[in-house]
């Protein structure tokens, strides 16, 4: 007997090798799309899985991400000219959180490196880059750049009783990983690396593996995690805990630039106050000159974290500097009322040279079909919404 | 001799609130609490290794946001997490599932009846639009109806404008509401015995009434009246158990300067030609203040740390006859194990959380009748919780606890006074009936504390167990609460206040009390206000 075939076969999305436990576990079929992958919104509760990642642990399915393995003599370099930070401090079994821009300063996308050799880096990212890599290469004999997504399953496993569940599994001396730190550990008949990083701003891991092995990984992760309140978390529940920790999001906060149409719709590591990031010790690298040049005019936005009066998320306010909302000086790029700090938070672009003086946001709501609206004091924060002492803390704790 | 600004009696949360806004203000206060540790009902111990049990209270939902926001509870460790579902078990093995999805719950509900599924829309609207109008006085103080005042004028016109916004038709459902019993409110949404059942368990949750007694209905919305997030009527884990959240109230007093002593019972109020000037400890240490604040419930209050002599005319017999009639037990229970309700489903979110062994509305007012004639019920309402689950600090890894709220048991035994006998007697009542719907259950007991009104009154000083300092009947609410004249926390021995759930808004983890009695003492004192006015979030 022939089965019939499956109509639009050629439009099914890709599923990544957790699939098959997934599926089981989201009741509610809240799927969407990342990278061609098919990848959970939510499993069974936004909010629950939310509070997961605070209270509990979770994980993420980060196998979407682009990851590309960057060998050769000249990789340090490559990456070093890519990227705005220092690549050759860099030392091995650990990881940098990098951004790299055009020649105009304006940022192309965020990612992770890691280092896993002499000569060896895994760069992480959200969008396929594997175009602009290959350019970057240009002029070097010995790199090769090697697109391994679709190779590496991954779970970003995050929360306060992360550690203790990877204990729990046999990573015997997972409690003194440092943050930024990398782990590897045989798994099977192959290797599991872990890595001290993630995307919350709370404890937590990210768990590499080859594809073929996802399942296993998956299996000995739930069991080990039974009794410590494992659930996997969708994109709903990663946003929110992201804007919490103060982390950018693409096409939230920021334009990647190579897709950008109108002028200066995208943005520079300085306006995405990531200043920190770029290293004019270095002495060439992409974006140079138009980022010094920024640096000595000072950028015209700066990305804010704003605390925000009442309980109304302002999600895409605009922002003023007076209160009867004469003069525009900004815009809101993420927002959300915050159930662990108990406020209304958001991630703001503002007019660096407004951001002392009094900001406001005009905030619409509805309620049983009629809109709403409200002006409402914000003020700026230094430090993320959320950072607790077990984040950054070796060992980390039980809890 | 040091003098304070103000002396605060009882660390409850509603003390340590009174606390924080004072210091706020920057008055010098000390709290005399006569435990060893803080949070009165609102407290979180280890009494068994690696167990941490809320003796009292065990679910949040009241606290009032602006008061967590203004105070930065979070950043002083307070943290409350939504339950993800309930079950309700019937007499007969019926099970009821309540999900926190809409279209599950729905769904479910059609299952068992499908008048009751909308039924439950319908009852949910009415009872969110009751529970606005109540939140919006929750954070206020209640005027005065025979005052003149400006001040309670106005305030009255507000209730009275808040009222109108109703719509007429409405006015006249909610005075009808104030009156009724629970079951009579739910006959009008509700035809499945079970589904009312469930529903009609906040209408008797600490008080001495039946479902079928006038004024349950009310209660009813008290218990819904609460949020977590926003989400009305919904009730949250707090991280670390309910004491965490006084814990918090304390990281915000200290960091205001508050000074809290344990360990310290106040004897009396001291007071000299008609004022409050301090209070004397049992040990018979002397402390001074310029204003005493009372987070004691209105009996003790006056009848116990009061000079009858230092009293107005009538006061002494308000409060000896302010209403108690306590009515709840609570069973906190260490676990090797979870525990399988029968007919449960198979979904951790649902058969983890709460689970409500309730039997009938003819049950439960059987359970009541008990009550009545002075023994606990033979058939008892058990809400147990396992908050372990969901809280990894509370219990060690894999093991968990269970809370246990019994709805009825008598603060005076009809056949004479309680002993250790009978406390066990009463625990092993409530153990057998869950072993009834969980087979096994009682194979996975590690320990058991067991509470009756006795122990509570003994321990947090809630006189005959009442869980909110005072039965919440109309007679005792609003303006009437503690006694009609005295809503406004000030009391009728001068510089003497009080401000726990004998007060309005009543009782339950709010820090309402606390907040607006504050307000009260700054305004006398004629300092700037540090209380939020308003919860403001409800717009
Ligand atoms: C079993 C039980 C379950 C409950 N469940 C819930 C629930 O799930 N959710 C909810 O919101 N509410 C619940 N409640 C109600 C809630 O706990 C109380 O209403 C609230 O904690 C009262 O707080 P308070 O600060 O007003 O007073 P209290 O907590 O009563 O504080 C009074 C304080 O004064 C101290 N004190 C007494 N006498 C003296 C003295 N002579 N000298 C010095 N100090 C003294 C006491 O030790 C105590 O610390 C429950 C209560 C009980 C008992």
């Amino acid at each position: 007997m022939t089965s019939k075939p499956l109509k639009f076969a050629d439009e099914q999305l890709k599923r990544s090798p957790f699939y098959e436990r997934q599926v089981e576990l989201n009741p509610r079929d809240a799927w969407s799309a990342w990278n061609g992958y098919k990848h959970a919104n939510f499993y069974y509760d936004e909010q629950y899985e939310y509070f997961c990642i605070r209270n509990l642990c979770g994980t993420y399915d980060i196998t979407a991400m682009q990851k590309y393995i960057v060998t050769g003599d000249d990789a340090e370099s490559m990456l070093d000219r890519l990227v705005t930070r220092d690549m050759t401090k860099l030392r091995e079994n650990r990881v940098t959180y990098v951004v790299w821009c055009t020649d105009a300063g304006r940022v192309i996308d965020d990612g992770t490196v890691f280092k896993l050799g002499p000569q060896k880096y895994m760069l992480t990212c959200g969008s396929p880059c594997i175009a602009w890599l290959r350019k970057a290469c240009f002029g070097y004999n010995d790199v090769h750049v090697e697109d391994a997504s679709d190779n590496i399953a991954a779970l970003a496993f995050q929360g306060p009783t992360s550690c203790e569940t990877l204990k729990e599994m046999g990573l015997s001396g997972i409690e003194t990983l440092k943050p930024f730190g990398i782990m590897t550990f045989p798994f099977k008949d192959t290797e599991l690396m872990v890595s001290r990083t993630g995307f919350t701003g709370d404890l937590g891991y990210e768990l590499w593996v080859d594809a073929a092995h996802g399942l296993d990984l998956w299996d000995d992760l739930y069991a080990a995690g039974e009794n410590y309140g494992i659930q996997p978390f969708g994109e709903g529940a990663l946003n929110m805990a992201r804007l919490e920790a103060g982390f950018i999001m693409p096409y939230m906060e920021f334009n990647e630039a190579l897709k950008t149409v109108h002028f200066e719709h995208d943005q520079t590591p300085f306006e995405l106050d990531l200043g920190w990031l770029v290293d004019f010790k270095k002495p060439r690298f992409n974006g140079r000159a138009a980022l010094l040049a920024e640096k000595k005019r000072g950028p015209k936005y700066t990305l804010c974290k704003l605390d925000i009066e009442g309980n109304k998320p302002a999600e895409e306010s605009e922002i003023y500097s007076d209160k009867g909302c004469t003069k525009k000086i900004g815009y809101v790029t993420s927002a959300m009322w915050s159930p662990v700090v108990k406020a209304s938070i958001a991630l703001a672009m503002i007019e660096t040279k407004h951001m002392d003086g009094e900001l406001f946001a005009e905030i619409y709501y509805s309620k049983e079909l009629r809109s709403y609206s409200k002006v409402a004091k914000c003020t700026i924060k230094k430090k993320p919404f959320w950072a607790p002492a077990r984040a950054k803390a070796t060992p980390p704790g039980p809890y | 001799m040091k003098k304070y600004d103000a002396i605060i009696i009882g660390a409850g949360h509603n003390g340590i609130t009174n606390a924080a806004y004072l210091a706020k203000a920057g008055l010098d206060v000390l709290v005399v609490e006569k435990n060893d540790y803080i949070g009165g009902g609102a407290v979180s111990r280890e009494l068994h290794n690696g167990f941490t049990y809320s003796n009292c209270s065990y679910v949040c939902s009241m606290m009032r946001q602006a008061i967590i926001r203004d105070l930065d509870l979070p950043k002083h460790g307070m943290m409350v997490i939504p339950y993800p579902g309930a079950l309700a078990m019937g007499e007969n093995g019926e099970v009821f599932h309540s999900y926190s999805n809409d279209e599950v719950a729905y769904n479910h509900t059609r299952g068992v009846s499908p008048h009751d599924a909308d039924g439950l829309m319908r009852l949910f609207a009415d009872l969110s639009r009751y529970a606005q109008v109540i939140r919006k006085t929750l954070m206020r103080t209640p005027p005065d109806p025979t005052s003149f005042k400006p001040r309670d004028i106005k305030e009255l016109l507000f209730l009275a404008k808040e009222f109108w916004k109703l719509g007429e038709r409405e006015i006249y459902e909610y005075v009808r509401f104030f009156t009724m019993s629970a079951a009579d409110f739910l006959d009008e949404y509700l035809e499945n015995d079970l589904i009312k059942a469930y529903m009609a368990v906040s209408g008797i949750i600490g008080t001495a009434l039946g479902v079928y007694s006038p004024g349950s209905a009310y209660i009813l919305l008290h218990h819904v009246m609460g949020d977590v997030d926003g989400n009305l009527g919904a009730w949250g884990l707090a991280r670390g158990g309910m004491g965490s959240i006084s814990k918090a109230l304390e990281g915000a007093a200290k960091e205001y300067g508050a000074e809290i002593r344990t360990g310290a019972p106040v004897e009396k109020i001291i007071v000299k030609k008609g004022k409050a000037v301090g209070v004397a400890l049992e040990n018979g240490e002397e402390l001074m203040s310029n204003i005493v604040v009372s987070n004691l419930d209105a009996k003790r209050t006056f009848t116990k740390i009061m000079d009858r002599n230092d009293l107005p005319e009538g006061i002494y017999e308000k409060a000896n006859n302010f209403k108690f009639r306590g009515s709840s037990g609570k069973v906190n229970i260490a676990l090797s194990g979870l525990p399988k309700f029968k007919g449960a489903a198979e979904n951790p979110f649902i058969n983890r959380s709460s689970t409500y062994l309730i039997g009938s509305m003819k049950s439960m007012e059987k359970a009541y009748d008990c009550w009545k004639r002075g023994r606990w019920s033979d058939d008892p309402i058990v809400e147990t919780v396992l908050p372990s689950p969901w809280d990894p600090t509370v219990a060690p890894p894999g093991q968990h606890w269970m809370s246990c709220f019994v709805q009825y048991c008598p603060a005076e035994l009809a056949d004479g006074p309680w002993t250790p006998e009978k406390r066990d007697a009463f625990g092993a009542t409530v153990i057998n009936k869950i072993e009834r719907y969980a087979p096994g259950f009682k194979e996975l007991i590690l320990h058991t504390e067991i509470r009756t009104p006795h122990e509570i009154e003994q321990e947090v000083g809630l006189t005959e167990g009442n869980i909110f300092q005072g039965e919440l009947t109309i007679d005792q609410l609003l303006f009437n609460r503690p006694f009609p004249g005295y809503a406004q926390y000030r009391m009728p021995v001068k510089n003497m206040y009080m401000c726990g759930s004998s007060t309005h808004p009543g009782g339950g983890v709010s820090s309402a009390c606390g907040a607006n009695a504050a307000r009260e003492i700054l305004m006398d004192l004629g300092k700037v206000n540090t209380v939020p006015e308003d919860d403001c979030y409800d717009d």
